[in-house]
């Protein structure tokens, strides 16, 4: 059947920001399904509270709403727009229990809104557990024993019933969000309480468990006339009980005789019939031997489809769009073919390999126990010809500190670490193979398959063999296991650039191969490369003019979902160019990796080698290091000085030189340059060893912001007030980072801290957006709140800022993007860093203002003149724009939920209003911390604070809050003329403010922690806050907009208006 | 183990060999499922040819013994990327090397087989051989080049039972002419308590009629429909007679005795991801296929054989059935593995033709 007729406009629910467990995934998956309406001619409106993405682009949907994702604010939207239809299932967890909320509201009805694809009964048969059971039961489906509980008392009960340990799951989270495996009672009272908490419908399943079994998963699709495909088979390299968005997962399935295949196959199949799924779907069954259960299915696009669609080519949110307005799949032409149909099964002719990438490195106190629960921030993918070359390359792509052979354990150590898994473990697993474990040991220990771990014993053997010899012969097989020419120089006693020259000489070249969806067996025209050493190359270069962007990698802390949309944006600018635009990028979740977003894709590792392979290649006349984040940017030294030793490539690096990038990122230099110009910075030295950095504080004078040169994201970065202090971050920091010295600030108490994003062609200088932090200097700006335009700072100060931006812009000789961090205090402006680079804020900016800075700055960056471009002039703007962050203490248990110089957030949102306070309240409900306006505020400050609070409290107070406090803060306070109640502190017995917070009595905790470092008590409150998803805030300066914010909402109502009509009052002025 | 492939367009690839020690002649084909190469190398349908798989790691859950489509490797050589040799299952008895040793079967690995099948797809299907223990690439392409081409090869009577023989059943009685039939069609029949009796390929009309069958399975097979004379005649013998049902090689021998005609295929369809379109209902199903001819679908006009399903990619004809009589076909497996099993519904709607009882 062709397109329904009666669906004229859909409205799209994105998911909201990057957090644990909801990454990059929708936002390609969204873009992917907005083009795909888009081309039957269906208008679409898109909302979604995240600024980062490339969905909520002027360009990719016909009205888009940057709003908070809340089911009434969505109505709102359904009021004004009057769409035809939802499309639910691609704003991931979040679209789906939005869109629940709005049938159960009624707000559908009432308007009309068909929901498209998957009906809400498919999504309550597989989101409610209870049902989900009924479901499968019904059509003979085996899954765990379980029963979904209400209550504490209940789940023990069926615990008791089930035997130890159990599986505990809440329903309609997201990521596994607040469940565990309960091995005890206590364990088991703990994760059921959250978990109740943190249900939609407060329900939790508590399940018989089948840790241990093989976990596998099926993605599939299903048409409106029955029409069943499965689209990509995986098999979860580690056991269940880990969750497999933390599971080093493995395309297609590897361990499975055809049987056992056909068998989940079927299943699979028959499960999506019996739901009655239109779209995709996503199905997980544990397997031991000829047994198995089925675990879950999601139905809806997930990072698993995303993945299966970069596995195999087969773009499954653009076709689950095109079914639900009613195409069916023998109507829709496989993309990559452009000549047979979607109603196919990709096949796949060579090996996927993902590994999740984690925060660890942020949090030192969190449990790194890999889980039922997410923990991981993104992940990355490789392809290959050998599973070796898929799992070598996908190490090397995590960008991480470690490669296989790193780390040490004793036995005991190893042991444990087997059977209760961290995110080391593939190096666990490596070392204990090096230290006389047999395969089958690990296998019996892990639960691995004795196959998987054998990848690694080849890898583990031929390391023997290149120390050893490095004949023609040896080198073509270590190559074909994805061995770089610098672990071969490692392991050889030479350099990289003896084995690289080596190996060129003697032939050995990498192969390029196409992803196809077929294994060849039609011909392709979708440009997605791997690299592979073969015999064939796929690559046919063109003599067009030619650019390589490198791409960001894997989302992590410090590096998100900005970078790959920078990444776009440059491939989109190019495009329009009209040269042909090349990304290299090993992301599986993003925009950038789609194959129709450049004119090549190469899906490949972020190193220099991988990079330089790429050039050899294609010999491109550029390269673009500065849109990928840290990650590109390192690339630019040792790029540039390989492309000198490489006299037969002629590609340059484009934009900003690697000298300029290095002068900025060296501190020492780029203080000499900010003398030079007479600007102000903190005072500051470097230090290359301990006795060095106590001086050097000495002198500065404490309290001072110590840090390793080269960061990505503050890490390691702290503010430290003692010798003590330094003592203690210098064995820590120095192991950080070996090569390169430790910087050491003074820091600047009680500043506010600006950003300044600009692109510059050489000449002139154009300034994004100037942006005021809401939090103090001394918190990460990746983690700080902050407003466009700025809103405490005078005209003259603003004035110095522009002055300052421009000089250094110039100075630097910035041929692109750079983002300058400043800091005033009593009317001074201090430079803290400058990045001749993409930053965080730039979609954010370009979304505040209009002006899409990326794009800019990438044509600049092939020479054109801002002048001819156009955009000479920093943009007036009429609205205020919050960024407001969003970070993941709720998922790593044990970590203080404390901000500070170290980067934490994972992800951003974005309130746009016509004053600081609604933008603000709009920026806390998107970033899921609903200012109350009604109920209790807990209020609980530092003595440093208390002044500030009074008014806060005051205001609060006015508006009919009821205020309780700990005694110190409640006696100040009352002093004062606040009426507040005074509660007791954690270690003075019960009741206490955390009994209160489990009961629901506290609506909003304001808690700033002591200066030094969080006493255990208030820890506990701001964790308990966390645990409890009560709304929380630990600054001064947020309480002080909140409550702003919460004054300002009572008095009148937030604007809902579309990025577009936002944009138009501001062009046409 | 030094080896060679050797095309008769003159390509020459060198490998490593495993396996038997010798030479193997055949058409080089490629299979494009990742699973099921144990079923793949037992299936008759293979004789005559060089089965190269896409998917590059081959042998990873062993031999089991358990999933034989016929008593041993029906296939002449095997091409992969990589060869396991440390296969994890608990059913596995042996690595495929240890298994093609012991079948006698030369195999070839570490070569790149994505390459072979892009020549493959561009060239058509080519004649090849495949030497294990030298590696001389002239003597591989001259024997490649020498060979006749299938369709001049009786590859049929190589494959089929040397003597009838019965599977009991309570059901109807169904006669099938094995021109290689694969167990898992067997097993098929047998779950829905048919009672079964395969006869040999050169069986004759009056032996089959002594059985008084309820209806007649003509079943797959390798090569060229028309080396299978008899089995064409016995067809056009029995129309109007008996229901006869026809599967892969089969569905094309139905088709030349209606009067129909078959031709070769560029490279065929192999693998378990081919859609098949069902005309009448607009539904699709992905089904296993093992084919390198079709039949026709124009010369289908002159005859009462209607096209009931087709393939989506190349709408290439997959299903017949008489317009009038209870005579139908398929050209793709169904119920067969490797496989998915959407489509065991053919094998219903037959017996429903026949009257049978449907599972």
């Amino acid at each position: 059947m062709p397109k329904r007729p009666d669906i004229k406009k859909v409205l799209i629910i994105g998911s909201g920001p990057i957090q644990i467990g909801q990454a990059a995934e929708f936002d390609f998956s969204g873009t992917q399904a907005c083009k795909a309406l888009r081309e039957e001619g269906v208008s679409v409106v898109l909302v979604n509270s995240n600024p980062a993405t490339i969905m909520t682009d002027p360009e990719t949907a016909d009205t888009i709403y940057i709003e908070p994702l809340r089911a009434e604010i969505v109505a709102e939207i359904i009021a004004k727009e009057r769409p035809d239809g939802v499309l639910a299932g691609m704003g991931g967890q979040t679209g789906l229990n939005i869109t629940s909320e709005l049938a159960e509201k009624g707000v559908l009805d009432r308007y009309d809104v068909k929901v498209l694809g998957t009906p809400l009964e498919a999504i309550y048969d597989t989101e409610d557990r209870d049902r989900f059971k009924h479901a499968m039961e019904r059509i003979g489906e085996k899954v765990p024993r379980s029963r979904a509980v209400l209550s504490i008392e209940e789940a023990i009960d069926i615990a008791r019933e089930l035997g130890l340990p159990v599986i505990v799951r809440p329903a309609y989270t997201l990521g596994g969000y607040g469940s565990g495996i309960a091995r005890t009672e206590d364990e088991l009272r703990d994760i059921v309480e959250k978990g109740l908490k943190r249900s939609r419908i407060h329900q939790v399943l508590i399940e018989e468990s089948v840790l241990g079994w093989k976990e596998i998963e099926y993605e599939v699709m299903r048409d409106a006339k029955d029409t069943c495909i499965t689209v990509c088979s995986m098999e979860n390299v580690d056991p269940m009980g880990i969750h497999t968005g933390e599971s080093i997962v493995v395309a297609p399935v590897q361990t499975l005789t055809d049987t056992e295949h056909q068998m989940l196959r079927s299943a699979a199949i028959k499960i999506i019939r019996a739901l009655g799924i239109e779209g995709g779907c996503n199905v997980q069954f544990a397997l031991r031997d000829d047994e198995y259960r089925v675990i879950e299915v999601n139905p809806r696009v997930s990072r698993s489809s995303a993945l299966a669609s970069k596995a195999t080519g087969y773009p499954i949110a653009r076709v689950a769009a095109k079914i639900a307005i009613g195409l069916e799949l023998d109507e829709i032409p496989n993309d990559v073919t452009k000549e047979t149909p979607a109603s196919f099964e990709p096949t796949i002719d060579y090996t996927v390999l993902k590994i999740p990438r984690w925060p660890f490195d942020k949090f030192v106190t969190a449990d790194r126990t890999l889980t039922t629960a997410m923990k991981s921030t993104g992940e990355v993918m490789a392809i290959g010809r050998t599973l070796e070359e898929s799992l070598q390359k996908a190490v090397r792509s995590l960008d991480i500190d470690m490669q296989l052979g790193d780390g040490q354990w004793n036995e005991e150590e190893i042991r444990a670490l087997l059977q209760k898994p961290t995110d080391e473990r593939l190096f666990v697993i490596y070392y204990a193979l090096r230290h006389g474990f047999s395969v089958e040991e690990i296998a019996r220990l892990s639960k691995i398959d004795p196959l998987f771990i054998t990848k690694l014993k080849n890898i583990i053997d031929m390391e023997d063999v290149l120390k050893k010899d490095l004949s023609t012969e040896t080198l073509r097989i270590a190559k074909r296991m994805g061995f770089t020419d610098a672990r071969i120089a490692e392991l050889t006693g030479r350099k990289r650039e003896e084995i690289n020259d080596l190996r060129r000489k003697s032939k050995i070249k990498t192969t390029y191969k196409l992803v196809d969806t077929c294994a060849a067996e039609f011909e392709a025209k979708t440009p997605y490369y791997y690299s592979a050493y073969e015999t064939q190359c796929e690559v046919v270069p063109s003599d067009k003019k030619k650019v390589l962007i490198i791409g960001a990698g894997p989302i992590r802390i410090g590096q998100g979902i900005e970078f790959d949309y920078c990444t776009v944006h440059a491939v989109l600018a190019l495009r329009e160019e009209g040269i042909e635009t090349h990304i290299i990028n090993n992301n599986p979740e993003t925009v950038s990796t789609d194959y129709d977003t450049s004119d090549k894709l190469f899906f490949e590792p972020l190193t220099l080698e991988d990079v330089m392979n790429v050039i050899e290649a294609e010999h491109p006349y550029g390269v673009m290091v500065q849109f990928g984040g840290q990650t590109s940017v390192n690339l630019a030294v040792p790029l540039e000085q390989e492309l000198k030793r490489r006299p037969d490539l002629k590609t340059v690096i484009l934009g900003t030189s690697p000298a300029s990038m290095d002068i900025a990122e060296d501190r020492d230099l780029f203080s000499k340059l900010l003398k030079k110009l007479n600007i102000p910075q903190p005072d500051s030295d470097s230090a290359t060893a301990l006795d060095d950095a106590k001086e050097i504080a000495k002198r500065i004078g404490y309290p001072v912001l110590v840090r390793p040169s080269y960061v990505l994201g503050g890490r390691a970065m702290e503010i430290v007030y003692d010798e003590g202090d330094i003592e203690r971050y210098m064995r820590e920091a120095v192991r950080v980072s070996h090569e390169h010295p430790v910087l050491v600030d003074h820091f600047l108490q009680n500043a506010v801290e600006i950003d300044v994003d600009a692109v510059s062609d050489g000449k002139d200088v154009l300034i994004g957006a100037i942006m005021e932090h809401i939090e103090e200097a001394g918190i990460h700006s990746g983690d700080s709140a902050c407003v466009i335009p700025p809103q405490s700072l005078s005209e003259q100060t603003l004035q110095t800022v522009r002055d300052y931006v421009k000089q250094i812009t110039l100075a630097l000789e910035v041929k692109g993007l750079i983002n300058i961090q400043m800091a005033v205090k009593d009317d001074v402006v201090y430079v803290l860093e400058a990045n001749p680079r993409s930053s965080r804020t730039i979609p954010y900016v370009a979304k505040a203002t209009g002006v899409p800075l990326a794009k800019i700055a990438a044509k600049v960056m092939i020479g054109h003149a801002l002048k001819e471009l156009g955009f000479a002039e920093e943009q007036k703007i009429k609205q205020v724009s919050v960024k407001e962050v969003v970070l993941p203490f709720d998922k790593l248990p044990g970590a203080d939920p404390i901000l500070g110089p170290e980067m934490r957030s994972t992800g951003e949102v974005m309130g746009i209003d016509y004053d600081f306070a609604r933008a603000f309240f709009k920026a806390e409900l998107s970033a899921d911390n609903p200012l109350p306006t009604k109920g209790t505020v807990f209020i609980s400050g530092r003595d440093e604070d208390k002044p500030a609070l009074v008014e806060i409290a005051k205001k609060m107070q006015d508006i009919g809050l009821t205020l309780i406090g700990t005694a110190g803060t409640a006696h100040y306070l009352t002093e004062r003329g606040v009426k507040i109640d005074v509660i007791q502190k954690i270690h003075e017995g019960s009741p206490n403010v955390t009994d209160m917070m489990r009961k629901g009595g506290i609506n909003l905790v304001i808690n700033t922690p002591t200066s030094k470092a969080a006493l255990k008590d208030g820890h506990e409150i701001r964790r308990a806050a966390v645990d409890y998803n009560i709304p929380y805030i630990t600054t001064i300066q947020a309480a002080r907009a909140a409550a702003n914010a919460i004054v300002a909402i009572k008095k009148g109502k937030t604007t809902i208006k579309s990025i577009h009509e936002y944009h138009r009052e501001l062009f046409n002025r | 183990m030094k080896a060679v492939l050797g095309l008769e367009d003159g390509t020459v690839i060198k490998g490593k060999g495993f396996g038997a020690e010798g030479v193997a002649l055949g058409e080089l084909v490629f299979a494009t499922s990742f699973t099921g190469y144990e079923e793949a190398l037992t299936d008759p349908s293979y004789n005559g040819q060089i089965l190269m798989m896409t998917y590059p790691l081959i042998g990873n859950y062993g031999v089991s013994y358990e999933n034989f489509q016929s008593e041993g490797i029906k296939t002449e050589g095997f091409v992969v990327r990589e060869i396991c040799d440390h296969p994890s299952h608990p059913k596995s008895k042996s690595t495929l090397h240890e298994f093609l040793e012991k079948e006698g079967i030369p195999g070839i690995c570490d070569v790149d087989t994505r390459m072979l099948t892009i020549l493959t797809r561009e060239k058509g299907t080519m004649r090849a051989a495949l030497i294990t223990g030298d590696d001389d690439g002239d003597r591989a392409v001259q024997l490649a080049k020498e060979q006749k081409p299938i369709s001049e090869l009786d590859l049929i009577s190589k494959v089929t039972c040397a003597e009838p023989y019965q599977i009991k059943g309570r059901g109807k009685r169904f006669v099938v002419m094995d021109l290689g039939v694969k167990q898992s069609i067997l097993s098929g029949l047998s779950q829905r308590d048919v009672d079964i009796v395969v006869v040999p390929a050169d069986a004759t009309l009056q032996q089959i009629q002594e059985y008084e069958p309820d209806a007649l399975l003509l079943s797959n097979g390798p090569g060229d429909p028309m080396q299978a004379k008899n089995a064409i005649s016995i067809a056009n013998d029995l129309v109007g007679k008996i229901p006869i049902f026809g599967i892969g090689l089969g569905h094309q021998v139905i088709a030349l005795a209606l009067g129909a005609k078959t031709y070769k295929l560029k490279f065929g369809h192999r693998g378990a991801n081919q859609p098949v379109k069902d005309v009448d209902t607009g539904k699709i199903y992905i089904t296993s296929q093992n084919h390198g001819f079709a039949v026709d679908s124009d010369s289908l006009n002159d005859t009462e054989l209607r096209v009931t399903q087709v393939n989506v990619n190349d709408s290439t004809v997959e299903g017949l059935r008489h317009t009038s009589l209870p005579i139908m076909s398929a050209q793709y497996y169904p119920e067969v593995v490797p496989s998915p099993r959407d489509v065991e519904f053919s094998f219903d709607a037959f017996m429903k033709i026949i009257g049978g009882c449907g599972a």
